[in-house]
């Protein structure tokens, strides 16, 4: 019983050859997927808020309700 | 793994096993040697192994130690050619073999083939391969160690533990929260944006 010879080099070469196309599309795909479905609708979020933003009418709100040292609520 | 396991602590078993010296003729034998002052009782084997023993690392059924400074022979999955032979010590027929299998290997028969491979391995891999029963015991040993560990944990939560901080209390921790919206925390993605300011109310 007379075995073929099995492959004895170009092991490593032969497995990312397969792989690391592979390794890097799905790094691309999953940073892709995160740049779409969270960084860009986070900077939506940040860019609506402040659209409507009215930064004296908020610190008074915390004023009145009592959370600054340096001030305190308008009624004491 | 478990094999490797119980090879490493075979090994170390059998390099600190006391052999009883009983024979008084063996006592004098090292008493001339120069050991008056140590525990005869506690002396390698070493010294009273002849050099034809054959160290074989498994577990220690065989009476007596191994010697670690020659080249052992071991059945491992990821260890196809161990350091040496499994038999050393050959009978005729075996040595007979041994000369046959200097020739070709075609004028050997199948069942010389197999007495040539039984006498340089102990285990095929197929034998070496055989499930045993032994995560039974270990799964076992993990459950019951986990439950005496929720046995402790239990004691110490009735003996160990101090009070909890008055933080916990519910009270606190509702002032703790309308403090939170108050200095309006994370109003954009987070905390204070999942509250309705004007109805006071979450969204």
């Amino acid at each position: 019983m007379s075995l073929q010879k099995p492959m004895m080099r170009g092991l490593l070469a032969k497995r990312l050859r397969f792989h690391l196309p592979i390794a890097f599309g799905l790094s691309f795909l999953a940073a892709i997927a995160f740049k779409y479905t969270v960084t860009e609708p986070r900077k939506q979020a940040y860019a609506d808020f402040y659209k409507q933003y009215d930064a004296v009418k908020e610190f008074n709100a915390m004023r009145e309700a009592g959370v600054f040292e340096s001030v305190r609520p308008s009624g004491e | 793994m478990a094999l490797l396991y119980c090879h490493d602590t075979a090994i170390y078993i059998q390099t600190t096993i006391v052999f009883e010296v009983r024979e008084r003729n063996k006592r004098d034998y090292f008493l001339s040697q120069g050991l008056k002052n140590k525990n005869l009782d506690c002396i390698l084997l070493e010294q009273l192994v002849p050099k034809a023993t054959l160290p074989v690392s498994v577990h220690p059924e065989v009476a007596g130690s191994v010697d670690m400074s020659q080249p052992l022979y071991w059945d491992r999955l990821d260890t196809p050619l161990p350091d040496r032979a499994y038999k050393e010590v050959l009978t005729a027929a075996d040595k007979s073999l041994k000369q046959k299998e200097k020739g070709p290997w075609s004028q050997l028969s199948k069942e010389e083939k197999i007495a040539l491979y039984r006498v340089t391995f102990r285990q095929t891999y197929a034998e070496m391969k055989q499930p045993s029963a032994e995560w039974k015991t270990v799964m076992g040993g993990v459950f019951f160690f986990l439950g005496f560990t929720g046995l402790v944990v239990w004691w110490q939560a009735a003996y160990v533990y101090p009070e909890r901080p008055r933080t916990f209390t519910d009270e606190w921790k509702a002032k703790q929260l309308k403090r939170m919206l108050d200095m309006r925390i994370n109003p954009i993605e987070g905390f204070s944006s999942k509250w309705d300011y004007e109805k006071g109310q979450w969204k």
